[in-house]
């Protein structure tokens, strides 16, 4: 039997560092900016968590560098794409070398390094009283690290923020026109500013929960290209918080899946299952362009540079 | 503060900007290695030193350069039409994977026939692949950027599934390997370095001229420019794009075929060693002008090449190139801003 309570459960710590990249990417795209940075920013995050995890035994000051590096790494790539309108697809991916390169030179002397005892006992999991209690539900949800019900309450609170308040909605209209929204008087660069750099922090986070709990040491490209899977996932849940949550545990489940058909003796192709992830973006983003569906399509200003001149 | 656009920039003004930005980029990483607390002019001298200092060493960066070279000459046509091409991992891949089907299927081919055969292979193998998002941008509008670099990664497991299972060399000792090729469809050498150099030399011409003096070149430049315009000119917009990404994606594919026949003697997961990501900087520093991606190409592998010789001379780890090379990226897309605009400062009333 694969489809266990003890499966599930591991989809769900697979698929949290999916989740927190994912969450940032959304918000990063809503308003209007693609970021292919993602991999790079994860990367600076889990390689500045993970040495000032080692270095203090604080765990809050870990992910506290994780954060505060993935958003640094941002704020590079909203610098050039929002003050300096420099182009999105080429600053992104070389955010992502730089991140690969700035995680490599600092990583370098930590490779085969272990997580504090003190640190992983921080993250180990913790029942939800009662709710814990629920017969298998409560085994795959609610017996969990703290990362993963960060991931629940983070996706919640996001699916609020972008639509059920007023800020939420302004952040929707700079992403989908921002001429508009600068007529409104909404402040486009600022709300750009803002959601890529909490977009970069959540990346950051994604990546510390790699070296903190998830491996929990480091070694090299420690991400090994979830930060692509992510950006599928943005698509994959049509830039809805609470899809992502669905989709980033199904990638997730994906993932692990492998081994364990391997481990069960079916005669399942793991190397097939590994490229589902990107066949179904694929499809997924044909789809959408295909129906025309408003609903589900990226927001109309991804990847176009405002200019308050120009309009 | 006013932000106004440029209405024409000097050539000499252009070149100045971009030269500056170096420049600053060159600081940057000349202070990051001062914080190491290593000299940044010995440090620079050493990666000089190791890039070219001597015979082998400088065929050591040309052998790096090839793959760039190729790689970044198929990035710049879809670039050029704004066609965000950034599937060129996936793209060499599957080149290369289509010319191993080829050698497999006749393995006791001559030399001349085998490679000419397994050329054509990888360049249909990896336009086709180039040709698939193409398809869709062209028929719906889909977003290329996305299906491109998915596609990298389903052409990665899938040479991954033939290298740890269908095609595992069982001669291999229990290593996961597919099998090396033979005799006949390895690169000869010229002057010590396989002739992938010489077919660099040719497309780079072939390319060159495409470009600028051919029609199609010519359409693809209006396209990029705007598609109103090219509607509007008579260019038959779909025909161009699926043109010009074959061959975006066929040069993808040569670069996987010089790579598996001259360099790493069979198809391997790690053939492209980042080539397809790294030809976008390039392309993007060479402004996609053809002569000049030879230069930029041959001095990121300098780069290359030399960071992997400061690493033993002066104990910096090799990943400091890859900091280098984003970092003159970071400073040149920065220094665009100030081609285009000119800000002036006025006291508001």
């Amino acid at each position: 039997m694969i489809l266990t309570a003890a499966f599930f459960s591991a989809a769900i710590v697979a698929g949290t560092p999916l989740l927190f990249a994912t969450l940032g990417e959304i918000i990063t795209e809503k308003a209007g900016n693609l970021n292919l940075g993602v991999e790079g920013m994860m990367l600076m995050g889990a390689v500045m968590g993970f040495m000032v995890g080692l270095k203090t035994n604080s765990p809050f000051l870990a992910i506290l560098a994780a954060a505060v590096a993935g958003g640094a790494g941002a704020f590079i790539y909203a610098f050039l794409t929002v003050t300096l309108r420099a182009n999105q697809v080429v600053s992104g991916l070389t955010l992502t070398i730089f991140g690969t390169g700035f995680s490599g030179f600092i990583g370098k002397g930590l490779v085969g390094e272990i997580m504090t005892v003190d640190i992983r006992k921080f993250f180990a999991p913790v029942e939800v009283p009662l709710l814990s209690k629920i017969p298998i539900v409560g085994q795959v949800f609610f017996h969990q690290d703290m990362f993963v019900y960060l991931g629940y309450i983070l996706a919640v609170l996001l699916g609020i923020y972008m639509y059920k308040t007023s800020k939420g909605l302004n952040l929707t209209a700079v992403g989908e026109n921002p001429a508009a929204a600068d007529v409104a008087s909404i402040s486009v660069s600022m709300y750009k500013y803002l959601h890529i750099l909490l977009g970069g922090a959540l990346c950051g986070l994604g990546g510390a929960y790699l070296s903190l709990v998830y491996v929990p040491a480091w070694q090299e490209n420690i991400t090994a290209g979830r930060g692509w899977i992510a950006v599928a996932l943005v698509i994959f849940a049509t830039w809805n918080p609470y899809k992502a949550l669905f989709g980033s545990y199904l990638f997730g489940g994906l993932d692990i899946i492998g081994f364990r058909i391997q481990g069960s003796g079916l005669a399942v192709n793991q190397y097939f299952i590994n490229m589902l992830p990107y066949l179904v973006t694929i499809i997924v983003l044909v789809t959408i362009s295909f129906r025309k569906s408003k609903k589900n399509s990226p927001p109309a200003g991804l990847s176009v540079p405002y200019f308050r001149e120009e309009r | 503060m006013r932000i106004t656009k440029k209405p024409e920039v000097s050539r000499k003004e252009e070149i100045k900007i971009r030269t500056l930005s170096i420049l600053f980029a060159l600081i940057t990483s000349g202070l990051f290695i001062l914080i190491l607390s290593h000299n940044p002019f010995e440090v620079f001298a050493g990666m000089a030193d190791g890039a070219l200092g001597n015979t082998h060493r400088l065929k050591s960066t040309i052998i790096k350069a090839i793959p760039l070279v190729i790689t970044s000459l198929g990035i710049s046509v879809a670039f050029k039409m704004k066609f965000w091409n950034i599937g060129g991992e996936g793209q060499i891949l599957m080149g290369a994977y289509l010319a191993t089907v080829v050698y497999r299927t006749f393995p006791d081919l001559g030399r001349p026939v085998m490679l000419l055969l397994m050329i054509i292979a990888a360049m249909i193998g990896g336009g086709l692949w180039a040709l698939i998002p193409a398809f869709f941008r062209a028929k719906w509008r889909t977003n290329e950027t996305i299906i491109t670099l998915m596609m990298n990664y389903i052409a990665l497991k899938w040479i991954t599934y033939l290298q740890y299972s269908a095609w595992k060399d069982p001669n291999a000792m229990g290593f996961a390997k597919i099998a090396p090729y033979g005799d006949n469809a390895l690169l000869p050498k010229l002057f010590g370095i396989h002739i992938g150099w010489v077919i660099t030399l040719i497309l780079i011409m072939i390319m060159h001229f495409f470009m600028n003096y051919s029609k199609m070149g010519y359409e693809i430049a209006v396209l990029g420019e705007s598609e109103n315009t090219a509607n509007y000119a008579g260019i038959n917009v779909p025909k161009t794009i699926i043109t010009a990404v074959f061959i975006s994606g066929a040069l993808c594919g040569i670069t996987g075929f010089v790579q598996a026949t001259g360099v790493s003697g069979n198809l391997s997961v790690q053939l492209t060693a980042g080539v397809g990501f790294t030809a976008i900087i390039t392309s993007w520093l060479s402004n996609l002008k053809v002569p000049v991606i030879l230069v930029v190409s041959f001095l990121f592998a300098a780069l290359v090449q030399g960071a992997s010789y400061i690493q033993i001379a002066f104990g910096i780890p090799d990943a400091a190139s890859t900091i280098l090379q984003s970092l003159i990226l970071f400073f040149v897309l920065g220094s665009e801003f100030f081609i285009r605009y000119r800000i002036s400062f006025k006291k508001n009333k």
